[in-house]
């Protein structure tokens, strides 16, 4: 049997998410564990497994509200098998690491989670939005890829993904319009999430009046910071007859990094590494991009989607543009569904792993008012940008 | 104190303290590997190629093109000017050979992929830095 097909996921769920909510965020994080595990219809004691992204807290605050660790002793865990860390391919790579775990027996039901407490951490004065705030600090010295962007005044990934964008609008004639409604899409499926940080309704005029923050992005080109914990269950495909409810299944992911892992060294730069686990993903399967009905693709910047459109095999490459134009194609009615929960963009940056989360939930019928009347069969969740990206492509029972 | 505005630099280490103090005589300087001729951007200590070890700085002609670019608005930290115009440059040297940088000595607006720049540095001699930021030349 193939390996994906060895795991499922059986259970998902999430804190309560808001922009300063100035709670302890390990609370937040146990939320969405004990919610998750109640959803797949276990308890602690079935739980051998942890895996996470990024690890433990640190630097920049608000970034991760628990690591493996406190995770395990707060719910006294008895473990087969864990991991947390941050170089891996993008945030849901660390639920990919969880299924290869399940498919290789060292544990049956395995606890992923991610949490963030980045509006309070931000509004508390506590830091800048991407330089560590407070007086009395050396001036910090570069190294690592920051070596090569902060003597610049470019610390933020939103200037590096800004030059992407601009090399996609060169090569292919992409437009502000076009790109813009990735994130007027967003905002409209926010305005149905009752969790979602803003619901106002946004106008593509709305979003090209929006202040420039590194041309050609927008500020509502950029995720909003927020706090939250999100966490799922992946279980062996054997223990279905356990479980509360038919799980959604694993059929295929993909991790593939062939570009060199750099923001400004990456072969192509109108697209980013998941042109290459994308790729991967569709040669463990026999599904095809026509195949999927709802897709759940991150969105920390709105440039990163589109170049998830593209490497899914949504819209050819270099066609994001013109598939874009109008926004219908990735309305809720539309050839692709995308980010029925609203995205990083409106619904808050819970930071990869709310598109899986969103995913399953729209798989098994139980969005609410967001739900999709098409009821999707095959959903996809994507996270990651730049040199990071990791995908899965999921099925209903 | 030298007069030259603040900036986060680098940390400086044996490995790379030959490029950013390489502007100290005016020139840009790469690595190199000595037996095959690759150029090594960012810095190692084997070449990707053919995996010597056998590596030392040499100059590049400090020409370049604007491969892409961002004109930055928001103030992320202390810089000199707002807004300033963020770019990817590529070198003729080698295909794929980048570096990022700012390109300062014009309008931003007139910044734009393919325009031809050439090096000039920043210095902050008192911190054995020279910061190679780009400036338009002739098209």
């Amino acid at each position: 049997m193939k390996a994906e097909h060895q795991t499922v996921i059986s259970g998902v769920g999430q804190s309560d998410v808001g922009r300063r909510l100035f709670r302890d965020p390990l609370e937040l994080t146990l939320d969405a564990c004990v919610e998750a595990i109640h959803d797949a219809g276990l308890t602690t004691k079935d739980i051998d497994g942890i895996a996470t992204y990024p690890g433990p807290g640190g630097e920049p605050p608000g970034f991760s509200g628990a690591g493996a660790v406190e995770v395990q002793d707060a719910l006294r865990l008895e473990l087969g098998w864990w991991s947390g860390g941050i170089e891996r391919p993008g945030q849901l790579g660390a639920v990919i690491d969880a299924c290869m775990a399940v498919a290789f027996g060292l544990a049956t039901h395995v606890l992923c989670f991610r949490s963030v407490f980045e509006g309070s951490a931000q509004g508390g004065g506590g830091r800048a939005a991407v330089m560590p705030g407070g007086s009395n600090r050396a001036a910090p010295r570069a190294s690592g890829f920051m070596e090569w962007v902060l003597p610049y005044g470019a610390p933020s990934a939103a200037p590096w993904i800004a030059m992407m964008a601009q090399r996609h609008f060169h090569e292919y004639g992409t437009t502000p319009e076009q790109l813009g409604q990735i994130a007027v899409n967003a905002r409209r499926n926010a305005a149905l999430n009752p969790k979602a940080i803003y619901t106002d309704p946004m106008t593509i005029d709305d979003y090209l009046a929006s202040r420039v923050i590194a041309s050609p992005l927008r500020l509502f080109d950029c995720d909003v910071p927020c706090d939250g914990g999100t966490a799922m269950i992946v279980s062996h495909v054997d223990t279905i007859p356990d479980l509360r409810k038919p799980p959604v299944r694993v059929e295929a992911v993909g991790t593939a990094l062939r570009g060199r892992p750099s923001w400004d060294q990456f072969d192509d730069l109108s697209t980013m590494a998941m042109r290459d686990a994308a790729v991967q993903m569709w040669s463990r399967t026999d599904l095809k991009p026509s195949d999927v009905q709802v897709a759940e693709m991150y969105d920390g910047f709105s440039f990163i989607t589109l170049c998830w459109l593209e490497a899914m095999g949504f819209c050819g490459k270099g066609e994001a543009g013109a598939f874009l134009e109008g926004g219908h194609n990735i309305a809720r009615d539309g050839v692709i569904p995308l980010n029925t929960h609203g995205g990083q963009l409106s619904s808050g940056r819970l930071h990869g792993f709310s598109f899986l989360h969103e995913a399953c939930v729209q798989l098994w019928g139980e969005g609410g008012d967001r739900q999709l009347t098409s009821n999707p069969q095959v959903g996809v969740a994507a996270a990651g940008g730049g040199p990071m990206a990791g995908v899965l492509l999921l099925t209903k029972s | 104190m030298s007069d030259a505005p603040f900036r986060i630099l680098p940390r400086i280490t044996d490995r790379n303290e030959p490029f950013w103090a390489s502007g100290k005589d005016g020139v840009l300087r790469f690595q190199r590997c000595q037996s095959c001729g690759y150029w090594i951007h960012p810095h190692s200590v084997m070449c990707p190629q053919c995996l010597s070890k056998d590596i030392a700085y040499e100059p590049v002609s400090g020409k370049a093109t604007v491969h892409t670019f961002t004109i930055n608005h928001q103030p992320w930290m202390p810089v000199p000017e707002l807004p300033f115009a963020l770019a990817i440059v590529a070198l003729p040297e080698q295909e794929g050979l980048r570096l990022t940088t700012v390109i300062v000595h014009c309008d931003v607006d007139d910044v734009h992929i393919g325009m031809p720049v050439q090096v000039t540095f920043e210095a902050h001699e008192d911190q054995n830095s020279w910061i190679p930021m780009f400036e338009p030349i002739a098209e």
